[in-house]
C-alpha cells in the first residue's frame, strides 16, 4: 500500500514539474519581447534579453577625461588627472582592465599601468582613476579597456518614442486611435443586429427557421478571403471607397454568423416559462426582447463582444483591404508593425515596444474578462 | 471630421438606427398594417405574427447575404473571367485555374498548406489535451491554464514579432540575441547534442507516431467491426487515412533526423532554411491555438462521469490506461470539434506568413498566395481562383458542421 502511495506522490511531482515547464515554455517568448521593450538599442544588440535580468559582464572601452577639459594638479613635479571612468549614475564594477586592445585583461583593480614616457594610470574597481605624467598631460584622454559588471538597467525611453514622439514611422499614437476607431463600432453594431435575429431564430415560429439556422452554421466557416474582391468592388462601386465605413460594414458582416449562432444557442436555453408568462400578460415581442431576453443574455453578449473585439483589434487582412488607402493616414497598429518589420527589422527596441503597445489592450481585456471568453468558446464549439 | 467623432456618430447612428428600425417597424406592423382590432382582429394578429420574424431577421439577413453569400457566388464568377485592360470583363472559362495550376508557387503553397493542415491541428490538440489533463487535478491548474491560454489574445502580427525575436540571427562573432540561436550554439556535436537533438526528438516523434496509430485504430475499429453509417463511415476512413499519414510522416521524420548532418557551432538563419522554416512558422500558430484546444478539452474532461473513472481504478487501471482507454474515447467528439476548428484557422492563415517571411524561402501558403495575386500582381482572375481553392478545402468541414447542427436540432 505504501508502495502505491509513494508512486502516486512521485507522479504528482512529475505532473507539477511538467506543467511548470510548459507554462514557462509558453510564457518565454512573450517575456522576451516584454523585457526587450525596456532596453536600449545598444543593450538589445549586445546581449540576449535573458541576460538583462542579471548583472552582466561586458567589455567596455572607456576614456579618461581629455586633459584640455580639466584642471591638472601639479604635485612633486608630476601632473595629475583624477576622476571616474563611468558616466554619472552608472553603478558598475571593474574586474580586470588593460590599456591596449591587444591585452584587455592585463591588470586587476588597484594596479598601476605604465603608459611609457613617464605616464602611469591607476584604476580602481569602482572606476576611479588617477592618471599622471612627468610633463603636463595633453591630447586626448587615456583609453582604458575594462571588463566590468553592470547591474540590470531598464528604460522607458522606447515607450516615449513609440507613444509620444512626433516621428511618423515610429509613433504608434495615431495607429492606436485608428485601431480604436475601427474596433468599437465594429464590435457594437453586429451585437445589436445579431441579437434581434437570434431572438427570432430562438423564440419565434415561422417556416424556414431550421434552414436559416443551417445556413448560418454554414456561413460560420466561409473564409473571408472569398469576400475581399467582390466587396472591395462593391464598396468602390457605391462610393464608400476605402475607409472607416467600409471596414465597419465588413467587420459587421463577417462577425454576424458567430454572433447569431452564439446568441441563439444561449437564448434557446432561457426558461420558456418567463417568456410565455410575459406573452400571457400582453407583452409584445419587442417588449419581451428588450425587457427580458436582452438583460438575461448578458453573458452571451459579453462573450461575443470579447471575441469580436479581439478579432477586430488584431485583424490585419480586413484593415489592409477595406481601410488603408495610399495616404496611410488610416493605418492600424497591426499594419504599422508589419511595416516596421520591413523598414526597421533590426531596430528591436522600436519593434518590441510597438508590438507590446498593440498587445497590451487585448491582454488587459483578456485577463479581465477571461470568464466570458471561455464561456463563449465553450458555447461556440462544444455543441 | 476627426475619425473618433465619426466613429461615435457611427455607433449612435448604427445602434440608434437599428433600434428605431426594430421599434418603428413593429409599431407599423401592429398599428397600421394589421391592427389587432376591427372585424379582422384575429386574422390580423396571425398575419402580423407571420411577418414579425422577418422584420427581426431582415438586417441580419441583408448583411449576411451581401457580405458572405454574395461574395461566394461573385468570387466564383470572377474566377472564370479576366479583366480587360481599360475596363470590363471577359469570360475565359477555366483559363485562370489552368494558369494557376501551371505555377510552381501555387503547388508550393498547396504543399505547405497540407503540411500546416496536418501538423498544426495535431500538435495543438495534442498539447491542449496534455495541458488539460495535467492541470485537471492540481491546485494552481487554473492559473497555469490562463497563462497558456494568453496567446489567444495576442494578434498574429504581435506573435510574429515575438517569434522573430526568438529566431533572430547575428553573425558568429557577435552575441546572439535570439534564444534559439543562443541555445543552438551550446551544441557542439558531442554525445549531449546527439541525445538532445536526435535521440529525444526521435523518441517524441515515435511516441507521436504510436499515438496517431492508436487513435487511427480507435477510429477505424467500428468500421472493421462492420457497423456501417452513411456519413460516419467515410468520415472515419478519412480520419484513419489522416492518422496513417501522420504515422508515415513521423517515421520519415525520425529517419531524416537521425541521418541529418547538423551545422553545429554556426548561427542559423532559421526562417530561410526550406521545409524547416515552415515548421518554425507553424510553431507560432501552435503556440496560439494550444490554449484554445486546452480550454475546450479541459471542459470536456471535467464533464466525464466520475463513475467510469472510479470503476476503472477499482479494476486496477493505471493512470495511462485511464487516460487513453477511459477518458480519451469519451471526449472523442470534442477532440474532433477542436481539430476541425483549428483546421479552419489553419486554412485561412495569412498574417503569420505575411509578417514573417511573406512566402519567401518556400514558405508560401494559399491565403498569402491569394493576397499576392490580388493586391500585388493585380490579377483578380487567378486570385479569385485561389480563393475558390480555399473554399473548396473548407467545404467538407462546412458540410460536416451543418450536418451536425441539423442532427442536434432534431
Amino acid at each position: 500500500m505504501s508502495n502505491i502511495a509513494g508512486s502516486r506522490s512521485a507522479l504528482n511531482w512529475v505532473v507539477h514539474l511538467s506543467v511548470l515547464g510548459l507554462v514557462l515554455l509558453w510564457l518565454f517568448p512573450t517575456v522576451g519581447l516584454f523585457v526587450s521593450s525596456f532596453r536600449t538599442a545598444d543593450q538589445i544588440s549586445t546581449s540576449g534579453w535573458w541576460k538583462a535580468l542579471f548583472p552582466s559582464e561586458q567589455n567596455l572601452t572607456l576614456r579618461a577625461t581629455d586633459p584640455g577639459n580639466v584642471e591638472q594638479l601639479e604635485e612633486g613635479g608630476r601632473w595629475f588627472i583624477s576622476g571616474n571612468l563611468f558616466d554619472e549614475g552608472v553603478d558598475a564594477s571593474v574586474s580586470v582592465w588593460g590599456v591596449s586592445s591587444r591585452d584587455i585583461a592585463a591588470f586587476t583593480p588597484g594596479d598601476t599601468a605604465d603608459l611609457g614616457d613617464g605616464e602611469v594610470i591607476t584604476v580602481e574597481a569602482n572606476g576611479d582613476y588617477v592618471w599622471s605624467g612627468a610633463v603636463k598631460l595633453e591630447g586626448r584622454g587615456q583609453r582604458v579597456f575594462a571588463t566590468a559588471t553592470t547591474p540590470p538597467e531598464f528604460t522607458f525611453g522606447n515607450y516615449r518614442t513609440v507613444l509620444f514622439s512626433k516621428s511618423t514611422t515610429d509613433s504608434m499614437a495615431k495607429a492606436f486611435f485608428n485601431t480604436l476607431t475601427v474596433t468599437i463600432p465594429a464590435t457594437i453594431i453586429p451585437i445589436v443586429i445579431a441579437a434581434f435575429a437570434a431572438y427570432a431564430l430562438a423564440w419565434m415560429n415561422f417556416p424556414g427557421r431550421a434552414i436559416l439556422i443551417a445556413i448560418i452554421v454554414g456561413l460560420l466557416v466561409v473564409p473571408l478571403q472569398l469576400a475581399l474582391i467582390p466587396l472591395l468592388r462593391l464598396h468602390l462601386g457605391i462610393g464608400i471607397g476605402k475607409g472607416y465605413l467600409g471596414v465597419w460594414l465588413a467587420h459587421t458582416g463577417f462577425g454576424l454568423p458567430l454572433a447569431i449562432y452564439l446568441l441563439r444557442n444561449y437564448m434557446v436555453g432561457l426558461p420558456r416559462d418567463i417568456i410565455e408568462n410575459a406573452k400571457v400578460d400582453g407583452a409584445t415581442d419587442f417588449q419581451i426582447f428588450t425587457k427580458i431576453i436582452l438583460p438575461l443574455s448578458f453573458p452571451a453578449l459579453a462573450s461575443f463582444a470579447i471575441f469580436q473585439f479581439l478579432w477586430t483589434w488584431n485583424d490585419l487582412l480586413v484593415a489592409k483591404v477595406f481601410l488603408i488607402d495610399a495616404t496611410g493616414e488610416t493605418t492600424v497598429m497591426t499594419n504599422q508593425i508589419v511595416e516596421l518589420l520591413g523598414t526597421r527589422g533590426g531596430n528591436w527596441e522600436i519593434l518590441a515596444t510597438a508590438a507590446f503597445v498593440s498587445i497590451a489592450v487585448p491582454l488587459a481585456v483578456f485577463f479581465a474578462m477571461q470568464k466570458y471568453l471561455v464561456r463563449g468558446l465553450l458555447a461556440g464549439s462544444v455543441k | 471630421m476627426s475619425p473618433a467623432l465619426q466613429g461615435l456618430i457611427t455607433i449612435a447612428v448604427g445602434v440608434g438606427g437599428c433600434l428605431s428600425y426594430f421599434y418603428f417597424s413593429n409599431l407599423f406592423l401592429d398599428k397600421v398594417l394589421f391592427p389587432a382590432r376591427g372585424p379582422n382582429a384575429g386574422r390580423n394578429i396571425n398575419r402580423a405574427n407571420m411577418i414579425r420574424p422577418w422584420l427581426f431577421l431582415a438586417p441580419a439577413l441583408i448583411a449576411l447575404g451581401l457580405y458572405l453569400a454574395y461574395p461566394v457566388v461573385e468570387t466564383m464568377r470572377l474566377s472564370l473571367t479576366e479583366r480587360i485592360p481599360g475596363g470590363g470583363y471577359r469570360w475565359v472559362g477555366l483559363d485562370n485555374y489552368r494558369q494557376m495550376f501551371r505555377e510552381a508557387k501555387f503547388w508550393e503553397a498547396m504543399r505547405n498548406n497540407m503540411l500546416w493542415l496536418i501538423v498544426v491541428p495535431a500538435a495543438s490538440t495534442a498539447f491542449g489535451l496534455l495541458v488539460a489533463q495535467l492541470t485537471d487535478r492540481i491546485r494552481w491548474g487554473s492559473f497555469a491554464k490562463s497563462l497558456i491560454f494568453m496567446p489567444m489574445a495576442i494578434s498574429f502580427v504581435g506573435a510574429a514579432v515575438i517569434f522573430k525575436l526568438v529566431y533572430d540571427t547575428r553573425p558568429i562573432e557577435q552575441q546572439q540575441i535570439g534564444i534559439l540561436n543562443a541555445l543552438w550554439l551550446q551544441f557542439d556535436g558531442g554525445a549531449g547534442s546527439w541525445a538532445l537533438l536526435k535521440a529525444i526528438p526521435s523518441l517524441i516523434l515515435a511516441g507521436f507516431a504510436a499515438l496517431s496509430g492508436f487513435v487511427g485504430w480507435l477510429v477505424l475499429r467500428p468500421v472493421i467491426a462492420g457497423r456501417f453509417h452513411s456519413f460516419g463511415t467515410p468520415a472515419r476512413i478519412v480520419a484513419t487515412a489522416a492518422s496513417a499519414a501522420l504515422v508515415v510522416l513521423s517515421l520519415r521524420g525520425i529517419v531524416e533526423l537521425v541521418g541529418a548532418d547538423f551545422n553545429y557551432g554556426a548561427p542559423q538563419t532559421w526562417l530561410t532554411v526550406p521545409f524547416w522554416n515552415s515548421l518554425f512558422l507553424m510553431v507560432v500558430l501552435i503556440w496560439i491555438q494550444t490554449g484554445f484546444a486546452m480550454v475546450i478539452l479541459s471542459a470536456a474532461l471535467r464533464g466525464i462521469p466520475e463513475e467510469t473513472i472510479e470503476a476503472a481504478i477499482v479494476d486496477g487501471a493505471g493512470p495511462f490506461q485511464i487516460f487513453f482507454q477511459i477518458k480519451v474515447p469519451q471526449i472523442m467528439g470534442t477532440i474532433v470539434v477542436v481539430w476541425t476548428t483549428i483546421t479552419l484557422v489553419v486554412l485561412k492563415v495569412f498574417d503569420i506568413v505575411f509578417a514573417m517571411t511573406n512566402g519567401q524561402w518556400e514558405t508560401q501558403v494559399l491565403a498569402n498566395y491569394m493576397f499576392d495575386k490580388l493586391f500585388r500582381a493585380n490579377n483578380w482572375g487567378v486570385g479569385s481562383a485561389s480563393a475558390m481553392i480555399i473554399m473548396l478545402l473548407v467545404t467538407p468541414i462546412l458540410v460536416w458542421n451543418v450536418y451536425n447542427a441539423r442532427k442536434e436540432m432534431r
